[in-house]
């Protein structure tokens, strides 16, 4: 295999759609799917059928487009028209109005993306603040190619880094990979080129390439969406990281609640393999490598690198100490290169670049770009992809519109159970590797879940100590024991029993913990805690001291009422009550029965007059 | 409980016999079977030569493995943090009362397992409920019932 092949694999693709006078892509990624996006891909592609429009236009189903919370989204061409929401009020209609579009150019401004102000409507992608903003290297082919047909991804200069790269030195991919400045984007963001050079020199053999696409952290799916909309980009990266570290086996670690990306990594690499560029002797240079996928079985711990290759090994996916880098020592005691799913899909573009056009993007410490998931209480929920160093504040207001509802911001937490809260001081801070470590929280994998006055944060705090408590895996004692000591006491706060010297407890098991356990989990197990701490010690105190949750979030804490001066009578807080406790005539003031009451707060979130009130 | 050796044996065999798969393939038994019955290990232990506590402990580790018996349709209501701080504690508890079961119970008539989970990465979505393979967005203790009754009239 050649460039000259790999273009003619191309042409013969290019030549097939040729034909085609319209290009529709609709995203199939696991939002917009779950938004009822195959309903929509059925029903139009009937339609087309029926109006005889089947050899002009061809509907693609392509992976996340980023802007989940508006799905299902469909983009005609080359980004000239983007409509979201489609068939969510009546397939139906939509679906005349996506014909109208195809036949006549009509635009139908009702499906069109509207700003904040909801008056401007946009057509473009190019002119959406949320996509304008942003820099997309890893994200570029999401949403444009079809992730099932692997010549849709050669058509779009697929796999000609490969090629590339089996012809220079071994070493020389390496140093590239080094002086481009890669950092290991599942959190730890260790320098890349390091890691390949350590892994390739370490005595022993075979090694292994590994991609860890666990993404156990809640709140993160950029992962996932790569995996489903870009599979090849991850293949081809881990084929060029193996010939250069000199591995014949990879292994990609999936989790098994992400069944999608599970079948198309699982399709792409029997496409690979059939066109040579997996198996024996890949573009006849002598170098054989192949890659299986290894279902991961829902255990947090197994995204840290030693416990999933314990994992891989057949056993429970305990982690062990690193006195031995797993570069020299890892699955099977042998060398191995563990990179997550986004570093490798990074590879590709930089040697088909270049190194210094990677290095010329983002901050002196941190090259390139990061996938954020973007979700919370923010208006733009979904994926965005920027260059390092792009401030809190940009991507929440730029890019994510603000705040839902028109709320206060409040914090902004980041690298999920490991991370921390960053509150609203801080955000002018650029993101990158080591800014957000110098606050007591970390990049982590790209989650960044925006929580506003409604949020408490000290329940956010419980909340990450139960998930760890749930997901330790108990093998080492701080952990197993200190965590859930620490969940026991925010939780006596949450329901109105803390007392004095809680706090002191805490921060104190927090320095043991940190200290004393065993891997990455246990030893950023306290980071939450730690850091609302830092910089919202007083709704701790009022918790403690006057018994109040001011988000209204702690159900122990609060009381519901309904204001009679303010309230009209709509009935929409009753009729949402999911036990039933609020009474009332139409046009007439409602009252909440406190004995019966659980709380949940949906009454207040859902009144347009504030007529419910939080004690 | 009586284990189809038949089926268990050509799983074991799509990963040619080798243990370090034993994770896979509990998984593919529990398709099947929709949890792991204990004998299933036992059976499984003994085709892969390694001790049952060794398949034992594999078997509980992983929260997608269950030794307890599955109803028809398994619903889980995502807790990730997105999840959370949008409203889905309240979804969860919602069909607790519903469904008059408590987290990780099945309902009498074995139609409905409940169960949560700690992501299922469509944050964007929160709060998420899947049933089965379905997947229900931006869910609402109020539209708990539509979702049981979907599966429930689907029967």
């Amino acid at each position: 295999m050649s460039v000259v092949e790999l273009d003619r694999i191309a042409s013969e693709y290019n030549n097939k759609i040729e034909g085609f006078q319209k290009i529709i892509h609709i995203c199939t990624g696991t939002g917009c799917v779950s938004s009822g996006a195959l309903k929509v891909f059925n029903r139009l592609r009937d339609a087309i059928d029926s109006e005889g429009l089947t050899e002009k236009v061809l509907v693609k189903k392509t992976g996340c487009h980023g802007l989940c919370e508006r799905g299902p989204i469909v983009v005609f061409g080359n980004d000239e028209i983007l409509y979201q929401t489609v068939g969510k009020r009546n397939v139906e209609d939509d679906v005349k109005l996506l014909i109208a579009t195809i036949k006549d150019d009509q635009i139908a401004e009702k499906l069109l993306y509207r700003g904040d102000d909801k008056t401007k409507r946009y057509v473009s992608t190019h002119d959406i603040p949320f996509y304008s903003g942003q820099t997309r290297l890893v994200l570029a082919l999401n949403g444009i190619i079809d992730p099932e047909i692997i010549e849709d991804y050669i058509v779009h200069g697929g796999y000609r880094a490969l090629v590339k790269a089996l012809s220079m030195h071994r070493d020389e991919i390496i140093e590239w990979i080094d002086k481009s400045g890669l950092r290991g984007k599942g959190g730890g963001g260790f320098p890349t080129g390091v890691k390949w050079r350590s892994c390739k020199t370490a005595e022993g053999s075979p090694r292994y390439v590994l991609a860890n696409g666990d993404e156990g952290d809640p709140g993160a799916f950029m992962d996932r969406s790569l995996m489903e909309g870009n599979p090849h980009a991850i293949l081809e990266g881990m084929i060029i990281g193996a010939y250069a570290i000199g591995s014949n086996q990879g292994y990609i670690y999936v989790r098994d609640e992400y069944p999608l990306a599970v079948e198309r990594l699982s399709k792409a690499i029997g496409q690979a393999r059939e066109y040579g560029f997996l198996g024996n002797d890949i573009f006849h240079s002598g170098f054989d490598f192949d890659i299986e996928i290894f279902r991961g079985g829902g255990a947090f711990v197994c995204g840290e690198s030693t416990a999933l290759m314990t994992s891989i090994e057949g056993q429970a996916g305990e982690p062990r100490a690193k006195y031995i880098h797993t570069v020299e020592k890892g699955l099977r005691e042998k060398p191995t290169n563990l990179n997550n799913v986004e570093t490798w899909a990074s590879v590709p573009e930089i040697i088909n670049k270049g190194w210094e056009w990677f290095s010329s993007i983002g901050t002196e410490l941190s090259k390139g770009t990061k996938v954020f998931s973007l979700v919370g209480k923010v208006n733009n929920t979904g994926l965005v992809e920027v260059p390092m160093g792009m401030t809190l504040k940009e991507i929440i207001f730029g890019l994510g519109g603000g705040i839902q509802g028109g709320k206060k911001f409040k914090a902004v937490q980041t690298g999920g159970p490991s991370g921390g809260c960053i509150p609203e001081e801080y955000l002018e801070m650029p993101v990158d590797f080591d800014s957000l470590t110098k606050l007591g929280s970390m990049m982590g994998s790209g989650g960044m879940i925006v929580m506003d006055e409604r949020s408490c944060m000290v329940d956010v705090a419980r909340y990450f100590l139960k998930f760890l408590v749930e997901e330790s895996c108990g093998k080492c004692t701080p952990c197993r024991e200190g965590v859930r000591r620490m969940y026991e006491i925010v939780d006596r706060i949450c329901s109105g029993n803390g007392g004095e010297g809680d706090i002191e407890h805490l921060e104190e098991l927090a320095r043991a913990i940190g200290l004393g356990s065993l891997c990455g989990l246990g030893q950023s197990a306290p980071n939450p805690v730690l850091s609302t701490l830092k910089f919202f010690k007083e709704e701790y105190r009022i918790h403690i001291e006057e018994k109040k949750c001011p988000a209204g979030v702690c159900k122990s804490l609060i009381t519901l009422h309904i204001n009679p001066e303010k309230c009209t009578g709509c009935m929409r807080c009753a009729s949402e009550c999911p036990v039933g406790c609020i009474t009332g005539e139409k046009k007439q003031v409602h009252t909440i029965d406190q004995t019966t009451c659980i709380k949940c707060g949906n009454c207040y979130d859902v009144c347009h007059f504030d007529a419910v009130t939080i004690e | 409980m009586e284990v189809d050796t038949g089926k268990l044996n050509s799983i074991v065999q799509k990963y040619n016999g080798d243990k370090s798969y034993i994770l896979a393939i509990f998984q593919d038994i529990q398709r099947i079977y929709r949890f792991l019955p204990k004998e299933a290990i036992k059976y499984t232990c003994e085709q892969l030569d390694i001790p049952f506590s060794k398949g034992y402990e594999v078997a509980t580790f992983y929260k997608t493995l269950s030794l307890k018996p599955r109803g028809k349709h398994t619903i889980h209501v995502c807790l990730g943090t997105a999840c959370h701080l949008r409203g889905g504690p309240n979804v969860a508890d919602t069909f607790e009362r519903e469904l008059q079961v408590k987290i990780g119970d099945t309902t009498g008539d074995d139609n409905f397992t409940l169960e949560t989970v700690n992501c299922l990465g469509a944050c964007a979505l929160a709060p998420l409920v899947r049933v089965d393979e379905q997947d229900f967005g931006k869910t609402t203790p109020g539209g708990v019932k539509s979702i049981i009754n979907e599966f429930r009239n689907g029967e």
